[in-house]
């Protein structure tokens, strides 16, 4: 048998080296395959990919990491939602990264990642993402790949035209898309035109990543849907779209679109940051939690914030100014060259580009059309700088490749077109499948865009993959975009709905990944950094057990003394310290979930036994040969029995 | 154990005839230009847009009702000669205001020839494009615009005016004589064509 086996082996590899040996060996022939779409998105087995692509997990609430250009998925950053997998969110270090003003919210809806800048090119160090739902923005560390911030955002709602960050990564912006009271007070809806705000709020981060709200904006009430900073020149400069100027309070898809036009909100925040750091402003109530999540203690404590200084725009003599802009504008671009700021009317066919540096002409001239609530309105001709005609229907967001063309989405005719800066002509155009949202080049929202590849991210799939009932993943499609015309390589589906992503050449970051915690910088306060510090301690009906994981055993692995009526916190320490052996801990009928636990890392899971007898708990990931021998069993008795505490492993006690 | 010799016997002939086969493919690759393999993989059935997407919804999508409909057979040869199919079949909500082939026919002599042709193609789309509200219009709805004076926002960037006379509802100065649900929104059948302004 064995022989028939191998004999058949041979002959299946005999037969391709036969076969294929030649074609494969001659020039002709891998000069044909470097235009084959398939070998352009091959990455060999044990090759790495060029870029890392962060996917905005939209309803999902969390981040997805992919490689380009081979669409795989790498990881599922957990931010805004409970994650069972590792239990983020449900851990106690974990729970408070959910703290709200609202209380603990197990789910956002995360939105568009941009990662922090240094000069205006990516440096790597952070990325952030806005929850659209209970208004926050969150840091993820890019050496962790782990949330390790949190921050609320007050009197906010629809936190939309976010996470945009300028190009020292001196603020990270959170807009509001739907205007509200400002500050929230009982009020009849129809009231809303004139009475609400949206206020526009800047959060300044520090050197260590640390984030701080510096200022509100107290803008008119319109949507401020998307935003960019401004580079290069503009640079100090944030563009803001907005609709609904007719502040329309119900059945906005008829009311908002009335007026012709709407507006780009520039403002100028050196100006404002300058006004605040002199005492300008005014400090106002507000409450906010801001979470934070220590890696020297390995858990995350929450703060809750009482005030946020607000500004008055018409207080601060040119800082901010609207450019009129056709159509219900949703992307609001700004090129690699700061001069360009494009407005894409979701409801026009044509894309309307200002320039900056007209912009400032116009302000030095004061030519104004009049103004909104007190802010003036430049004049549209004045600050135009041309029109991107017949692009297709239903434009949403445009990227740049960093060799003067652009890239722009069209919703409605389902197509990704290439056009040139400064002439407006359109180059190319592609169909997508289907209905695009945004796309995504590498370094697309910076100086130095990668212009080698673009993803487009895809509102609807329909028949692109098999199918898998009504609720289907989102597509995205992965374009070269080196030549002249896109050419299509790869078609992958996504997770959640992913609104934006950002993407970064993949040395830039990956020798920084951080491959295990060092067990002697765990200050966790329930941290077990061997064996011998193992135990369990009653506080009440309280029992916080100290526990330790190594390949393959818990220690201790014999638990007695519980009885029904406790809480239990199992403090899980994994003792490991090499690269990727990572242990679990699941223990039956938890209310909560499992934990994964990282070399060097303590996790704490809570436990309420409902019934006596003897249950057993388990590791949960396959972290060895003999990682099915690694269990253990709590004896759990009743609620008046006298059984002590005792804690064992090997039968011996631990100490 | 002896079961399972005449199963690897299969798999070996199937690997070794899939190889053989797989690499004679590509034999023939080589003598083709690459442009022709791009195209071929481009032509797959799934690549062709959402119009051509056969799904198991009981309504029809905007462009399928026009082109079952013997009085729109002008409307559905502009669609295409204009290149819009895959405007009419997305999610929408669209509104279409569905000119009939009366409709055209009102058009002086020689106009509807004259947009068909490929060098008038933008000028026909932005035609079509003005018949198409990105938003949901039933009846009731436009009844509701002209009462609160609102206009209709068209595809085009034209806001478009809707008035009443009588019982009729006339949008740009076309006279709806029907009205149908569609998939991915609303289409009414106009007894004229709603000429742009610009």
């Amino acid at each position: 048998m064995k022989n028939i086996f191998r004999i058949a082996v041979l002959g299946v590899l005999g037969l391709i080296i036969q076969s294929c040996g030649n074609g494969g060996s001659s020039d002709e022939k891998s000069g044909a395959l470097t235009s084959n779409a398939a070998d352009r998105v091959y990455v060999a087995p044990g090759e790495h990919d060029e870029y890392y692509a962060f996917l905005s997990g939209g309803y999902s609430g969390n981040l997805t990491v992919y490689g380009l250009p081979s669409g795989r998925m790498l990881k599922e950053i957990p931010v805004f939602s409970q994650f069972p997998t590792n239990g983020y969110g449900y851990s106690e270090e974990t729970v408070p990264m959910l703290n709200t003003s609202f209380g603990f919210v197990p789910w956002g809806d995360s939105h568009h990642p941009d990662i922090s800048q240094t000069n205006g090119e990516l440096d790597g160090r952070w990325i952030f993402i806005n929850e659209n739902n209970t208004p926050r923005i969150a840091r993820i560390s890019l050496e962790t790949f782990e949330t390790e911030e949190i921050i609320e955002i007050p009197h906010s709602a629809g936190n939309h035209s976010s996470s945009f960050i300028t190009e020292n990564t001196e603020y990270v912006v959170a807009g509001t898309r739907f205007s509200v009271p400002y500050p929230q007070e009982d009020m009849a809806i129809d009231q809303m035109k004139g009475n609400f705000k949206g206020p526009l709020t800047f959060i300044a981060i520090g050197d260590d990543g640390k984030m701080s709200i510096d200022f509100q904006l107290k803008m008119p009430g319109f949507n401020y849907d998307l935003s960019h900073p401004g580079r290069g020149d503009s640079h100090g400069w944030f563009f803001f779209t907005t609709y609904n100027t007719e502040e329309a309070h119900t059945m906005q898809e008829v009311n908002a679109s009335q007026n012709d036009k709407d507006f780009i909100a520039a403002v100028n925040w050196k100006k404002i940051q300058e006004y605040v750091q002199n005492g300008g402003g005014e400090e106002i109530d507000a409450e906010y939690a801001h979470n934070y999540f220590d890696h020297s203690t390995q858990s995350a404590t929450t703060t809750m914030e009482s005030k946020v200084l607000t500004v008055d725009p018409r207080e601060v003599e040119g800082a901010v100014y609207f450019m009129p802009t056709p159509k219900s504008p949703h992307g609001c671009d700004v090129d690699p060259t700061g001069e360009y700021i494009v407005g894409n009317g979701k409801l026009s066919t044509d894309l309307t580009v200002h320039s900056f540096s007209k912009m400032l002409k116009a302000i030095e001239n004061e030519d104004f059309e009049g103004d909104a609530y007190g802010i003036p309105i430049l004049n549209f001709d004045s600050t135009l700088a041309g029109t991107v005609k017949e692009g297709g229907l239903g434009p949403l967001h445009t990227e740049f490749d960093g060799k003067g063309n652009a890239y722009t989405t069209f919703f409605i005719s389902s197509e990704v077109v290439k056009w040139k800066l400064g002439t407006w002509e359109v180059l190319d155009r592609q169909p997508s499948y289907y209905s695009v949202g945004h796309l995504m080049i590498p370094g697309g929202n910076s100086r130095e865009p990668y212009g080698k590849y673009m993803i487009s991210m895809n509102k609807i799939t329909k028949d692109r993959y098999l199918p898998t009932g009504p609720e289907l993943e989102h597509s995205a499609q992965l374009y070269d975009i080196s030549g002249e015309k896109m050419e299509l390589l790869l078609d992958f589906p996504t997770h959640g709905e992913p609104h934006y992503a950002a993407g970064i050449p993949a040395d830039k970051i990956k020798s920084k990944s951080q491959k295990i915690y060092r067990l002697d910088e765990n200050e966790h306060e329930y941290a077990a950094t061997s064996e011998s510090e193992t135990k369990m301690v009653r506080d009440g009906n309280e029992v916080h057990v100290y526990m330790t994981t190594v390949r393959s055993h818990f220690s201790p692995d014999n638990l007695e003394g519980i009885k029904v009526g406790d809480k239990v916190f199992f403090h899980v320490t994994n003792l490991e310290q090499d690269f990727d052996v990572p242990h679990g801990f699941a223990m039956i009928g938890a209310n909560t979930s499992e934990l994964l636990i990282m070399p060097g890392q303590t996790k704490t899971i809570t436990w309420e036994p409902k019934k006596e007898g003897v249950w057993p708990f388990y590791c949960t990931d396959f972290c060895s040969a003999l990682h099915q021998e690694m269990q253990g069993y709590v004896r759990v008795s009743g609620q008046n029995s006298n059984v002590p505490l005792k804690w064992t492993l090997d039968d011996e006690e631990i100490n | 154990m002896m079961k399972s010799i005449p199963f690897l016997m299969m798999t070996f002939l199937l690997i070794s005839s899939s190889v053989l086969i797989g690499c004679k493919d590509n034999t023939n690759d080589e003598s083709e230009t690459p442009a022709e393999v791009n195209e071929v993989s481009n032509d797959a059935g799934s690549n062709k847009g959402q119009a051509f997407i056969d799904d198991d919804s009981e309504n029809p999508n905007a462009l399928r009702l026009a082109m079952d409909s013997e009085d729109h057979t002008t409307l559905v040869t502009a669609v295409k000669a204009a290149g819009v199919e895959n405007s009419l079949v997305n999610v929408g909500p669209l509104t279409v205001f569905a000119p009939t082939n009366a409709a055209f026919d009102k058009l002086p002599d020689g106009t509807v020839e004259d947009l068909l042709k490929p060098e008038n193609k933008a000028k026909l789309a932005y035609i079509l494009k003005n018949h198409v509200a990105p938003s949901n219009y039933p009846i009731d709805m436009l009844e509701k615009n002209i009462e609160k004076g609102r206009t209709l926002y068209m595809a085009s960037g034209e806001n478009v005016e809707v008035s009443s006379d009588g019982e009729d509802i006339i949008v740009g100065g076309a006279k709806i004589i029907a009205t149908v649900k569609v998939s991915n929104g609303w289409v009414h059948v106009v007894e004229d064509v709603i000429l742009p302004k610009e």
